[in-house]
C-alpha cells in the first residue's frame, strides 16, 4: 500500500519577484517625486499617436519622458521621439508584456528627478499586462471606437487591473457607429465609477480634459509626499 | 501568452521551498484567481514543459480556482459575482468595485509522499 500523500502548507505568490522590484520602483518614482503613467490596449488602438500628443502638449509646462514596450521594432520610439521627449525604446523580442525588472533596466541610468511626468506603454496586448505591476502611479486602459463597444465584456480583467480608461479615435466615431452609451455601460459594469474619457489624438477633442486631470493628480502626488516626508 | 513564464515563476518558487525544506514534491497546488489574468488550461500544459530538466520533473499542478468575491456596499457585506462581466452585488444588484478575492496567483501547498 503507497503512503497517503502528505501536504506541506506554504503561501507564496507566484509573481513576488515582479512585485518586490515594483514596490522598489514606486519607492524610487516616490522619492523623485515624478507621476507614473502606463498604457496599455489592444494593438492599433492608437497608444503612440495618443501619447505623441500628450508628451507635446504637456511639454511647454512639464518635463515628460516616455518609455515604449515593442516586441520588435523601434518605430514606436522613433515616432515619440518628434516629440522632442526623451524617448527609450523596451524591445521585449517574444514576450507579450512588460515586467518591472525591464522597467527598473531600461530607467538605470536615468535621473528621475529631473522628471514631472513618465509615461510607460506596454506592449499591444489585452491579456498578459493585467498581471504584472510595474510600480506606476496611474494605468491607462486605452478603447478605440473602431474596436467595437464591447471590449471590456471581452477583457474585464484588464479593465479591472486598470484605473482609467480613455476612448480614443472618437474623431471617427460616427463612420463606424460607435455607440458612446453603450461603450460607457460596459465599462461601468465591468468596472463600476471607472473614471472615462472620450478624446481624439488626431482632432484634440477631450485632450484638454484629460491633460487636466493628469496635472491635477500630479498637484495631489507631490502635496501626498510633502505632507509624508514632515 | 504569459502562462509560460507564470508556470516557470511557479517553477521556481516550489523548488526553492522543496531545496529550503529537503522534500521531493509530487504536486504544486495553486490557488488561481478569475481575475489574475492566467489562463488555467494553457497554464497546465505549461507546467509539465516548465518542469522540464529541473527536481520538479514529472510532478502535477493542481488548480483551485478562485471566485471573484465583491464587498457590496448596500449589503455591508461579502457577495460573490454572478459573471466577471458584471460587478454587482449578486443579491441586491448594487454595483461595486471592491474586490476581495480572484486576483489571487499563489502556490499554497506542495504535496509529498507521507
Amino acid at each position: 500500500m503507497s503512503p497517503e500523500p502528505r501536504l506541506v502548507e506554504i503561501r507564496k505568490n507566484v509573481l513576488k519577484q515582479n512585485d518586490l522590484i515594483a514596490r522598489s520602483l514606486r519607492e524610487r518614482f516616490r522619492r523623485a517625486r515624478v507621476f507614473v503613467v502606463s498604457l496599455v490596449s489592444s494593438p492599433g488602438s492608437g497608444k503612440t499617436e495618443f501619447l505623441e500628443k500628450t508628451l507635446t502638449l504637456l511639454q511647454p509646462r512639464y518635463r515628460v519622458a516616455a518609455l515604449v514596450g515593442d516586441l520588435a521594432t523601434e518605430n514606436d520610439a522613433e515616432r515619440l521621439a518628434r516629440s522632442h521627449a526623451p524617448v527609450k525604446q523596451i524591445t521585449t523580442g517574444t514576450l507579450c508584456h512588460l515586467e518591472a525588472a525591464m522597467v527598473q533596466k531600461a530607467l538605470e541610468d536615468w535621473d528621475l528627478n529631473r522628471l514631472d511626468f513618465l509615461f510607460i506603454e506596454n506592449v499591444g496586448n489585452l491579456v498578459c499586462p493585467s498581471s504584472y505591476d510595474l510600480g506606476e502611479d496611474l494605468r491607462l486602459v486605452l478603447l478605440s471606437v473602431t474596436e467595437g463597444e464591447d471590449k471590456p465584456l471581452k477583457y474585464p480583467t484588464i479593465f479591472n487591473s486598470a484605473d482609467v480608461a480613455i476612448v480614443t479615435k472618437i474623431d471617427l466615431a460616427a463612420a463606424v457607429e460607435f455607440d458612446w452609451h453603450l461603450a460607457l455601460s460596459n465599462i461601468q459594469a465591468v468596472r463600476p465609477g471607472m473614471l472615462t474619457f472620450k478624446l481624439s489624438a488626431k482632432s484634440m477633442q477631450g485632450m484638454e480634459e484629460y491633460l487636466e486631470f493628469l496635472a491635477m493628480r500630479l498637484v495631489e502626488l507631490r502635496s501626498a509626499v510633502c505632507s509624508s516626508c514632515k | 501568452m504569459h502562462e509560460l513564464s507564470i508556470a516557470m515563476s511557479i517553477v521556481e518558487v516550489a523548488q526553492e521551498e522543496a531545496e529550503q525544506r529537503g522534500i521531493q514534491v509530487n504536486a504544486v497546488h495553486l490557488r488561481l484567481g478569475a481575475l489574475a489574468g492566467v489562463v488555467k488550461e494553457s497554464l497546465l500544459s505549461c507546467y509539465e514543459m516548465a518542469c522540464g530538466d529541473t527536481p520538479l520533473e514529472g510532478s502535477r499542478l493542481v488548480i483551485e480556482d478562485v471566485p471573484v468575491v465583491v464587498f457590496c456596499p448596500a449589503c455591508q457585506t461579502r457577495r460573490s459575482l454572478s459573471s466577471t462581466q458584471l460587478f454587482c452585488c449578486a443579491e441586491c444588484g448594487t454595483p461595486t468595485p471592491q474586490v476581495l478575492e480572484g486576483k489571487e496567483l499563489e502556490v499554497v501547498a506542495l504535496e509529498i509522499e507521507g
